[in-house]
C-alpha cells in the first residue's frame, strides 16, 4: 500500500487538472475553486500519510534512458513537501473568497494543480531524469500565471516578466540537464540514491567540478543567486497573489533542494572547488539584496529583493559544506518558505485593496485604517528580520554558525570574512523592514483611502487562511529541533565524503 | 552463377504495393467521372493501409534481397535490407503519409486540385521515401533520394491559381539539383576510389587506417550535400520556408515529415554503415551544420508571424537537433549514436503532424493563416486547441510535452557521452530560444478572443477525415509520452 501513496500524491492533483481541462466550462468556472481546494486538501493529506508511512516507490519507467519512477520521502524532503502541500491547499483556499480580477478560475486552479504536480515531484524524485522532468513541469504552467493573471498596470509588464521567468529558468536547466547527463554516463546511473552513497567515486575531480558547475548553474538560476536574480523581482511584482507566493514558498526551494540533494552528494569534490565562489556570492546576494530593498518602492518588489537576501543566507549555508550550515540551510529554506509565503499573501491583500502596492501611494497608517492587517504585517516581518523566538531565526543563525566553522578544506578565515558580511546583511535586513514599517504601517492615513467606502481591514476568512502560517512561524521558531531532529541524519549521509575527508 | 535472381518478395511488398496503388489512383482517376474522383484519396488511404500491414510479418528478423557476390566463407552484398531501423522508418513513412493523405482529401476538395495527379505524386514519394529506409547500396540510395524528390516538385506546383506556388517548385528544384549534383560528385569519388557501391564493402575498403587520400575525404563530404537538402540544413535550408507557405499545407506536412525522415534514414545509413571509418570526417563536419541549423532556424523562426512559416522555420531547428547524435560520432562507436537520431525523427514526426494537422485545420477556415488567426482557439475548439498547444510544447520539449522532453534528453546525451559539450551547450542555448516561439504562439491559443467576445472565432466543422488525422497524432503523441520506451529502443 505504501508504494502506491507517493505515485497517489503526484496523480491526485494530476487527474484534478486534466478533470478541470475537460469538464463543461460553464459548470466548471463555478465549482473550479471548490474542486481544486477538495484536490489540494486531499493531496495534503496523502503527504501527510505518504510522511508518516515513510513511503516509497521504485517502478521501471523508460529502460532505455535509465529512468525509474523512484520516489520516496526523508527528513530532508518531507518538510518541503508538507509545505509545499500545505501552500497550494491555503492558495486554493484564498480563491474561494479573494478572486483576481481576470477571472477565469478553471484555468487558474487547473494551472495551480499543475504546478502543485512539478514541486511535489521534484521533492520527492530520487531519479536524476525523473528530477529533471518535474523541475521542468512547472514552467509553463507559472509562465500562464504570470502572463494571464498578473498585474497589467504597465502594459505587457507581465508578458515580459514572464518572459523573463522562464527564459532564466529554462536556460539554467538546460544546462542542468547536461550536467545530470554527464554524470549519468560517468556513473552509469541516474539513481540519487546509489549516486549519494557513491559519493563521486566515479568521478575525476574535473569531471565533478564540471559536474558541479552545471548543475549548480540549473539550481543557481532558481535559487536565485545573484547575479543570475534578475528575473525574480519582475516575476514576484507581476505574479498575482497566488502566483507570488508559490513563487516565493515554494519554487525557490527548488533550486536550494537541488543544491543539497543532488549537487552536494553527487559531485563532493567540486562542490569543495566551486563552494568559495558560491560563497562568495550568496554573500553579495545577502548585501546586495537588502541594501536594493531599502531603495524599493513598491512593496511587492521590496519582498521580491528581500528573498533574494534570504536565498543568500540559504546559499552560504550550503558552501560551508558542514551538516551545520546545511541544516542551517534547510531550516532557513522553511521558514522564508512560510514567512515569504505569508508577506506575499499580506502585500497581496493590501493591493487589492488599494490597487496599487506604491509605499509612496500607500503612505503610512496600515495600523490605524487595519489595524490586522497591519499587525500581522508587522508581525512578518519581524519574523523575517529573524527575531529570535520566531522561525527567521534558527536557520540564519545556524548558517552563520556553519560559515564560522567551515569543512576543514576549505579557508576558514575566508569563511570569516563571509560571515561578517552576511552579519550586516542582517543589520540591514532589520533596517528595511523597519524603514518599511515606519512608511507603511506607522503614522497617519491619507484621507483618500480614510473615505474609501471598501476599505475594510483583513476579514475572518483571510484570517483563517492564514492563521496555519503564522501558527507554524511561531512552532518553528519556538521547537527548533522538531525540524532539525528530521533533517540532521540526512544531511550527514548526503555529505558523508567531506566528513571522511575530517575523519 | 544465376543470372536471374530471387526476390523476396515479401521484403519489398511494402513499397511495391504503394507504387501499384499508384498507378491505379490514376487509372481509377481517368475511368471516373469527375464528381466521383474524390474516391482517389481513400484509394492512395486503402494502399497505405496494406502497405503498414504488410510491415507486420516483416518484423523481427532481417531479410535481405538482391544480393550479389558470396559463396563459401564471404557473405553477399545486398542491395534492399530490411531490419528493425528501416521498418521502424517505413512505420513511420507509412503511417505519416496515411496523416498527409486524410489532411489532403477536404484540402484537394476546397482547392479543386487535380485529385488524381495529387494523390498518385503523393504514393510515388511514398514509395521512393519506403525504399530508401532499405537501400543499401550507393545507386539504390540515389535513386530512391530522387524518387522522393522528383514528385514532391511537381506536388508544390499543382496549387496553379497561387503564383507563389510555381515559384516554391522551381526554388525546390533548384536547390534540389545542385545538391543532388554535388552528392553525385561526391559519391563517384567514394565509388571511383573504392569500386564498390555496396555499403557494406565501402565501410571494408575504407577501413584502412593511415591509407587516407584527399579525395576520399572530399568524396564523403560531398556526398552529405544532397542529404542536407532533404533536410533543410544549413547552407542547403532556405528553401523551406517559401516552399511550405507556397503549398497546400498538408503537402508542407509531407514535405517535413515524410520526405525529411527519408532524408534522415538515408543519411543514417549512408554514414554509419557506409563510411563509418571516416567518422572522424563527418562527425565533426555534422557537429557544425547541426549547430549552424538550429541556430539559424531557431533566430528565423523568432520573427515569423504565419503559422506554416513557423513551422517551417522551426522545422528546419529541430533537423538540428536530430543531426546533433550524427555529429557527435566518433570512429568505432559509430552505432551508438543511432538510436538517438532514430528516436528523434520518429518523436519529431508524430508532433510535427500534430501541429501541421491543426494548422491545416484552421487555415481551411482562415486561408491567411497568420498566428493572430489562432487567438482564442482554445474558446471554441478547445480539443484541437489542445491538440496544437501539446503539439507545441512537445517541439518545445517541455512538459507536459514529455514526448519531445525525452527526445531531447537522448539527443543531449550522445555528445555528453562523446565529450562534444560545446555541441550540447549550443543545443541547450537554441532549446530556450525554441521556447520563445512555441510558447507565444501556445499563449495566443489560450488568450481571450480580441474584439467582441460574443462573436469570438467561428467554431469549426470538424470532416471526419480530419478528425481522425487529429485523433491519430494526438492520440500518439500522448501515448508515446507516457511509454516513450516505445520509439527510445530502436536503431
Amino acid at each position: 500500500m505504501t508504494d502506491l501513496l507517493l505515485p497517489l500524491l503526484l496523480a491526485l492533483p494530476a487527474a484534478g487538472a486534466l478533470g478541470l481541462l475537460v469538464a463543461p466550462p460553464r459548470r466548471a468556472e463555478r465549482l473550479a475553486v471548490r474542486f481544486g481546494l477538495a484536490v489540494t486538501t486531499a493531496t495534503f493529506a496523502v503527504a501527510g500519510w505518504a510522511v508518516a508511512a515513510d513511503a516509497a516507490t521504485d517502478v521501471e519507467w523508460v529502460p532505455t534512458l535509465g529512468l525509474r519512477l523512484h520516489l520516496g520521502v526523508d527528513g530532508v524532503s518531507s518538510p518541503l513537501l508538507l509545505l509545499t502541500c500545505g501552500l497550494t491547499a491555503l492558495c486554493t483556499a484564498y480563491l474561494l473568497r479573494v478572486r483576481p480580477e481576470a477571472g477565469r478560475l478553471r484555468a487558474l486552479v487547473g494551472l495551480i494543480l499543475l504546478l502543485e504536480v512539478g514541486m511535489v515531484g521534484t521533492f520527492v524524485a530520487l531519479d536524476l531524469l525523473l528530477f529533471f522532468v518535474f523541475f521542468e513541469v512547472v514552467l509553463v504552467p507559472m509562465w500562464f500565471v504570470i502572463a494571464q493573471w498578473g498585474d497589467d498596470s504597465v502594459p505587457g509588464d507581465r508578458r515580459r516578466a514572464a518572459n523573463l521567468f522562464i527564459l532564466y529558468t529554462l536556460l539554467g536547466s538546460v544546462v542542468m540537464l547536461v550536467g545530470i547527463l554527464l554524470v549519468g554516463s560517468q556513473a552509469g546511473t541516474f539513481d540519487m540514491v546509489e549516486l549519494a552513497d557513491r559519493q563521486g567515486a566515479d568521478m575525476s575531480r574535473g569531471i565533478q567540478v564540471l559536474a558541479f558547475l552545471a548543475l549548480g548553474l540549473g539550481f543557481a538560476v532558481k535559487t536565485p543567486m545573484w547575479p543570475l536574480h534578475t528575473w525574480l523581482p519582475d516575476a514576484h511584482t507581476a505574479a498575482p497573489t497566488v502566483g507570488s507566493v508559490l513563487l516565493a514558498g515554494v519554487l525557490l526551494k527548488m533550486g536550494t533542494y537541488g543544491f543539497v540533494r543532488v549537487a552536494l552528494p553527487v559531485a563532493p569534490e567540486g562542490a569543495e572547488v566551486v563552494a568559495p565562489f558560491l560563497g562568495a556570492l550568496a554573500v553579495v546576494g545577502i548585501v546586495y539584496g537588502s541594501l536594493a530593498c531599502l531603495a524599493q518602492t513598491d512593496l511587492k518588489r521590496l519582498i521580491a529583493f528581500s528573498s533574494v537576501s534570504h536565498m543568500g543566507f540559504v546559499l552560504l549555508g550550503i558552501s560551508t559544506l558542514t551538516p551545520v550550515g546545511v541544516n542551517g540551510a534547510l531550516y532557513a529554506n522553511i521558514a522564508h518558505g512560510l514567512i515569504t509565503g505569508l508577506l506575499f499573501f499580506l502585500v497581496g491583500a493590501i493591493k487589492d485593496r488599494h490597487h496599487t502596492a506604491s509605499i509612496a501611494v500607500l503612505g503610512g497608517g496600515l495600523y490605524e485604517r487595519m489595524p490586522r492587517l497591519g499587525g500581522l504585517l508587522a508581525f512578518a516581518a519581524v519574523a523575517s528580520l529573524g527575531l529570535p523566538g520566531l522561525a527567521g531565526f534558527w536557520g540564519e543563525m545556524l548558517v552563520l554558525l556553519g560559515a564560522f566553522d567551515p569543512a576543514t578544506e576549505l579557508n576558514r578565515p575566508y569563511y570569516l570574512v563571509l560571515m561578517a558580511l552576511a552579519g550586516l546583511g542582517v543589520v540591514l535586513t532589520t533596517t528595511y523592514f523597519a524603514s518599511m514599517l515606519r512608511r507603511v504601517a506607522q503614522g497617519t492615513s491619507y484621507q483618500a483611502w480614510r473615505d474609501a467606502v471598501l476599505m475594510r481591514d483583513a476579514s475572518r476568512f483571510e484570517l483563517l487562511v492564514w492563521a496555519p502560517v503564522v501558527a507554524l512561524v511561531l512552532v518553528l521558531g519556538l521547537w527548533p529541533g522538531w525540524l532539525l531532529d528530521a533533517s540532521d541524519p540526512v544531511v550527514q549521509t548526503l555529505l558523508s565524503a567531506q566528513r571522511v575527508i575530517v575523519g | 552463377m544465376s543470372v536471374v535472381q530471387d526476390i523476396d518478395y515479401l521484403a519489398v511488398a511494402p513499397p511495391l504495393v504503394v507504387a501499384l496503388v499508384a498507378v491505379a489512383v490514376v487509372v481509377v482517376d481517368a475511368l471516373l467521372p469527375a464528381a466521383r474522383r474524390a474516391v482517389t484519396g481513400w484509394l492512395a488511404l486503402g494502399g497505405l493501409v496494406v502497405a503498414g500491414a504488410l510491415l507486420v510479418p516483416l518484423a523481427g528478423d532481417r531479410r535481405e534481397t538482391f544480393c550479389v557476390g558470396g559463396g563459401g566463407l564471404v557473405l553477399p552484398s545486398c542491395s534492399y535490407v530490411v531490419e528493425d531501423l528501416t521498418l521502424v522508418f517505413q512505420a513511420l513513412v507509412v503511417a505519416g503519409a496515411a496523416v498527409v493523405v486524410l489532411l489532403s482529401i477536404d484540402t484537394v476538395r476546397d482547392d479543386r486540385l487535380p485529385s488524381g495527379e495529387y494523390f498518385f505524386l503523393l504514393l510515388a514519394s511514398v514509395t521512393g521515401a519506403l525504399t530508401l529506409a532499405a537501400a543499401r547500396d550507393l545507386l539504390t540510395l540515389v535513386v530512391a533520394l530522387e524518387v522522393v524528390s522528383l514528385p514532391a516538385f511537381a506536388l508544390v506546383a499543382l496549387r496553379r491559381d497561387d503564383p507563389r506556388a510555381g515559384e516554391a517548385a522551381l526554388k525546390l528544384f533548384l536547390v534540389s539539383v545542385v545538391s543532388t549534383a554535388v552528392m553525385l560528385f561526391g559519391l563517384s569519388l567514394v565509388y571511383g576510389v573504392t569500386g564498390h557501391v555496396h555499403l557494406d564493402r565501402i565501410a571494408t575498403a575504407l577501413d584502412v587506417p593511415g591509407d587516407r587520400t584527399a579525395v576520399l575525404v572530399l568524396g564523403v563530404t560531398l556526398a552529405l550535400a544532397g542529404f542536407g537538402f532533404k533536410v533543410a540544413a544549413v547552407p542547403f535550408h532556405f528553401w523551406a520556408p517559401d516552399v511550405y507557405q507556397g503549398a497546400a499545407v498538408p503537402v508542407a506536412a509531407f514535405l517535413s515529415v515524410v520526405s525529411k525522415a527519408a532524408g534522415f534514414v538515408g543519411l543514417a545509413v549512408l554514414l554509419t554503415e557506409g563510411f563509418a571509418p571516416y567518422a572522424d570526417v563527418w562527425g565533426p563536419t555534422i557537429a557544425v551544420v547541426a549547430a549552424l541549423t538550429m541556430t539559424v532556424g531557431n533566430l528565423a523562426a523568432l520573427r515569423q508571424r504565419h503559422a506554416v512559416r513557423l513551422l517551417a522555420w522551426s522545422s528546419v531547428a529541430q533537423s538540428g537537433y536530430m543531426l546533433v547524435p550524427l555529429g557527435a560520432a566518433t570512429v568505432g562507436e559509430v552505432d551508438a549514436v543511432l538510436p538517438a537520431t532514430v528516436a528523434y525523427v520518429l518523436a519529431y514526426g508524430v508532433m510535427n503532424l500534430g501541429a501541421f494537422s491543426i494548422v491545416t485545420l484552421v487555415g481551411r477556415h482562415r486561408p491567411a493563416n497568420d498566428l493572430e488567426d489562432y487567438r482564442g482557439l482554445a474558446r471554441t475548439e478547445p480539443l484541437s486547441a489542445f491538440a496544437l498547444a501539446f503539439s507545441l510544447a512537445c517541439l518545445a520539449g517541455l512538459p507536459p510535452g514529455l514526448l519531445g522532453l525525452f527526445a531531447k534528453v537522448v539527443v543531449f546525451q550522445a555528445p555528453v557521452d562523446s565529450g562534444a559539450g560545446w555541441l550540447a551547450l549550443v543545443m541547450a542555448v537554441n532549446v530556450v530560444v525554441g521556447l520563445f516561439y512555441y510558447l507565444a504562439w501556445a499563449a495566443l491559443i489560450y488568450a481571450r478572443p480580441a474584439g467582441d467576445p460574443a462573436q469570438g472565432p467561428p467554431s469549426y466543422r470538424i470532416s471526419w477525415s480530419d478528425g481522425v488525422a487529429i485523433g491519430m497524432t494526438l492520440g500518439a503523441a500522448v501515448l508515446l509520452s507516457v511509454l516513450p520506451d516505445t520509439i527510445l529502443r530502436f536503431g
